[in-house]
C-alpha cells in the first residue's frame, strides 16, 4: 500500500508515442506504464516488457487439468466402480478423451483468467487508479515513476516538447488497493474532485 | 525497392538435386513396375497400383492446397501473404501436372479392370444391395467426369487466380483500379473455394480413397483429409519460404510471417487430430462391425505400427514442439517441423491406401520411397522453374504494405 509519485503524459497519436517512448527510456526515465484505448502492437516490445509468463502458466493449469481428469476417472471406472458398460474395457481411453480435453480447457481457462485478474490486481472490491479517464477513448496514457530526484517540472516540459498534449502530476496508489469507487470520489491526491 | 531482388535463379545444386531425385524415382518405377505391376499376381499389382495411387494424390491435393491458402486469405481481404505469395502460387503450378498423373493412374485403377475398386465390378455389384445402393454415386461413368472435372477445374481456376495476380506486377495501381483489382480477385477466389468445397471438401476423396473400402464410409473422411493436406501444404511453403530467405531473396518477408505459417501448421495439426480422433472414436464407441473393420487392421493387425505412428507425429510433435511462440519463429525448427508433418501426412496417406489394398501386409519399403523421391524431385523441379518465370514480390499489389509492416 505504498503511494508514489507519477507524471503522465497524454498523446493523441500512436506514432508520436513511439518516438517519444523511446526517447523517455533512453533518457532514463522509467515508464511504469503506457495505457492506451486499443492494444497496439509492437508497444510492449518498445517499452522492453518482459513476456508475460501467463502462457506457461496456462500450459500448467491444462496439464493439471488432464492429469486430474485422467486420474479420477481412471480410479472410478478400474479400482471404485468399474462398470460393464457396452462390454467395454474398463480403461476406456477414448471414451475418456472428451473429458481429459474438457478439463484441460475448464482449467486452463478459469486459472489463466484468475491469474490475469491476480496479474493486473483485479478483483472485486479492488480498486484502481485511472490516471487519466480518457486512456478509454482516445488519448495514450504515459506513466512515469519518480524518483525523489526527479525533477517533475522538467520531465513535463520534456513530455511537451515530445509531442504530449497534456501532462501533470499524480500521486497514486501503485498495489493493491481496497476501496470503493462511491465512497472515495478522489481519484488521486491533489485532484479537485 | 531497387535493392529487392525479383528474379529466381535457379542453382545449379537445385537442379542437380531434382534431377537425382527424379532419376532415382524413374528407376524405381520401371523396377517396381517390372517386379509388382507385372506381377501375375493380382496382390502385387494392387501394391504397385496403390503405391502410384496414394503418392500421386497425395501430392495433387497438396499443391491444391497452396491455392486453397491464397483463395482463403483474398477471401478474408488478409494482407499478410502479399510478400511470399509467389511461393502457394508457384506450388499451385504442380497442380496441373499432378492431376494430370492422377487422373491417368485413377482412370486406369477404374477401367482395368483392378481389384481396388471392388465397386467398379459390375457382377459384384448387383449381387450385393449396399453396393447396388452406392452406384448412383460410385460408378465408373461418374467417377471419370467428376475426376476429369475436379482436376481441369482445380487447374483452371487456379490458373486464373495466377493469371489475375501478373497485374501486380505491370503498373501501379490507383484507388480505383486497385479496388477493382481487389474484387475480381475475391470473386475468383471464391470461385475456387466453392469448386474446392464441392470436391476435396466432400467428394472427391470420398471417390478416389474411401471407395476402396466399397462397403464402408466415413462423413468425417473429406474434412480429414483436407485437414491432412492443407498441414502438408502449409508446411510445403514454409519450406519453400525458408529455403528462398536462405538464399537472400524475400525482402519483405520475416519472422512475422513465419510465425503465421507456423500457425497454421500448428492449427491444423490440432484440426486434423480432432477429425482423426472423432472419426476413430465414434466408430470405437458405436462398435458395429460394419464400421469398425475399417480399423480393426489398422488398430489391431499390421499396420499398427504405422497407425501410432501416424497420430504421434502428426499431432504430438506439432502439439509439443510448435507449442511456443519462440518455436514458431525459429527458422530451423520450422523446417525441422515441416519436413515431419509432410512426412507424417504422406504416412497417413500410405496407411489410409495401402490399409485397405493390402490389409495382411504392411508394404512400406523401396517402391514407396522411390516413388515419393519422384514426386519430391518433380515437385522441387517444377515449382522452381514456375518462381523463376515470375518476379519473387509483387510489388504494386495493393496490399503489399499491409505485408511489408505485417506484425504478429
Amino acid at each position: 500500500m505504498a503511494k508514489k509519485k507519477f507524471v503522465v503524459g497524454c498523446f493523441d497519436n500512436e506514432d508520436v508515442l513511439f518516438p517519444a517512448v523511446k526517447k523517455v527510456r533512453t533518457t532514463g526515465y522509467k515508464i511504469k506504464d503506457v495505457y492506451t484505448p486499443f492494444p497496439v502492437h509492437g508497444l510492449d516490445h518498445a517499452l522492453g516488457m518482459r513476456e508475460t509468463s501467463l502462457h506457461t502458466a496456462g500450459f500448467i493449469y491444462g496439464i493439471t487439468g488432464t492429469t486430474t481428469a485422467l486420474s479420477c476417472i481412471s480410479w472410478i471406472f478400474t479400482k471404485d466402480w468399474p462398470l460393464d458398460i457396452g462390454g467395454k474395457p474398463h480403461f476406456a481411453l477414448p471414451a475418456w478423451i472428451p473429458i481429459m480435453f474438457e478439463l484441460t480447457v475448464l482449467f486452463a481457462a478459469v486459472g489463466m483468467v484468475l491469474t490475469f485478474c491476480y496479474l493486473c490486481q483485479l478483483a472485486p472490491f479492488v480498486k484502481k487508479h485511472h490516471f487519466h479517464l480518457r486512456a478509454t477513448d482516445d488519448l495514450f496514457v504515459m506513466v512515469i515513476e519518480c524518483t525523489e530526484n526527479t525533477n517533475t517540472e522538467d520531465l513535463k516540459a520534456f513530455l511537451t516538447n515530445n509531442g504530449a498534449i497534456e501532462t501533470d502530476v499524480q500521486i497514486a496508489e501503485e498495489g493493491w488497493w481496497i476501496g470503493r469507487y462511491d465512497k472515495d470520489e478522489v481519484l488521486f491526491e491533489g485532484a479537485t474532485a | 525497392m531497387a535493392s529487392i531482388r525479383q528474379s529466381f535463379e535457379i542453382p545449379g545444386k537445385m537442379k542437380t538435386w531434382s534431377f537425382a531425385l527424379m532419376g532415382i524415382g524413374i528407376v524405381a518405377l520401371i523396377a517396381g513396375f517390372v517386379t509388382k505391376g507385372m506381377s501375375k499376381d493380382h496382390h502385387e499389382q494392387d501394391i504397385f497400383l496403390g503405391t502410384l495411387m496414394y503418392n500421386t494424390i497425395f501430392w495433387t491435393l497438396v499443391c491444391n492446397a497452396s491455392m486453397f491458402f491464397l483463395c482463403v486469405t483474398t477471401m478474408a481481404w488478409g494482407g499478410w501473404q502479399q510478400s511470399f505469395r509467389r511461393i502457394p502460387e508457384a506450388i499451385s503450378t504442380m497442380v496441373p501436372i499432378f492431376g494430370g498423373i492422377t487422373l491417368v493412374v485413377l482412370l486406369y485403377v477404374a477401367f482395368s479392370g483392378s481389384h481396388i475398386y471392388h465397386w467398379t465390378d459390375t457382377v459384384a455389384v448387383a449381387n450385393d444391395p449396399i453396393l447396388k445402393g452406392k452406384s448412383g454415386f460410385l460408378n465408373i461413368k461418374f467417377f471419370t467426369i467428376w475426376t476429369v472435372l475436379a482436376i481441369v477445374l482445380w487447374s483452371f481456376l487456379g490458373w486464373r487466380m495466377r493469371k489475375l495476380s501478373e497485374q501486380a506486377d505491370e503498373a501501379a495501381m490507383d484507388g480505383e483500379t486497385g479496388a477493382k483489382f481487389i474484387l475480381s480477385n475475391t470473386v475468383r477466389a471464391a470461385t475456387f473455394l466453392v469448386w474446392f468445397g464441392l470436391t476435396v471438401g466432400s467428394t472427391v476423396p470420398w471417390l478416389w480413397m474411401m471407395s476402396i473400402d466399397a462397403h464402408w464410409y466415413s462423413t468425417m473422411y473429406s474434412w480429414y483429409n483436407f485437414a491432412s493436406t492443407f498441414v502438408a501444404g502449409m508446411s510445403l511453403v514454409a519450406l519453400w519460404v525458408i529455403y528462398l530467405k536462405n538464399k537472400g531473396y524475400l525482402e519483405y518477408t520475416n519472422q512475422e510471417h513465419l510465425h503465421d505459417i507456423g500457425k497454421f501448421m500448428f492449427a491444423f495439426s490440432v484440426f486434423w487430430t480432432y477429425l482423426w480422433f472423432s472419426q476413430y472414436m465414434l466408430i470405437w464407441y458405436s462398435n458395429q462391425p460394419e464400421e469398425t473393420i475399417y480399423f480393426k487392421h489398422r488398430v489391431q493387425g499390421p499396420y499398427k505400427g504405422i497407425f501410432f505412428l501416424n497420430l504421434i507425429i502428426n499431432f504430438i510433435c506439432p502439439l509439443l514442439i510448435l507449442m511456443k511462440r519462440s518455436a514458431k519463429r525459429n527458422y530451423t525448427l520450422v523446417t525441422f517441423m515441416a519436413v515431419l508433418i509432410i512426412f507424417g501426412h504422406w504416412i497417413d496417406y500410405y496407411q489410409q491406401i495401402m490399409g485397405s489394398i493390402s490389409k495382411e501386409h504392411v508394404t512400406m519399403g523401396w517402391l514407396d520411397f522411390g516413388i515419393l523421391s519422384l514426386f519430391v524431385g518433380m515437385m522441387i523441379f517444377g515449382v522452381s522453374k514456375a518462381l523463376a518465370s515470375k518476379p519473387l514480390i509483387p510489388k504494386y499489389h495493393p496490399f503489399l504494405k499491409e505485408s511489408i509492416v505485417h506484425h504478429t
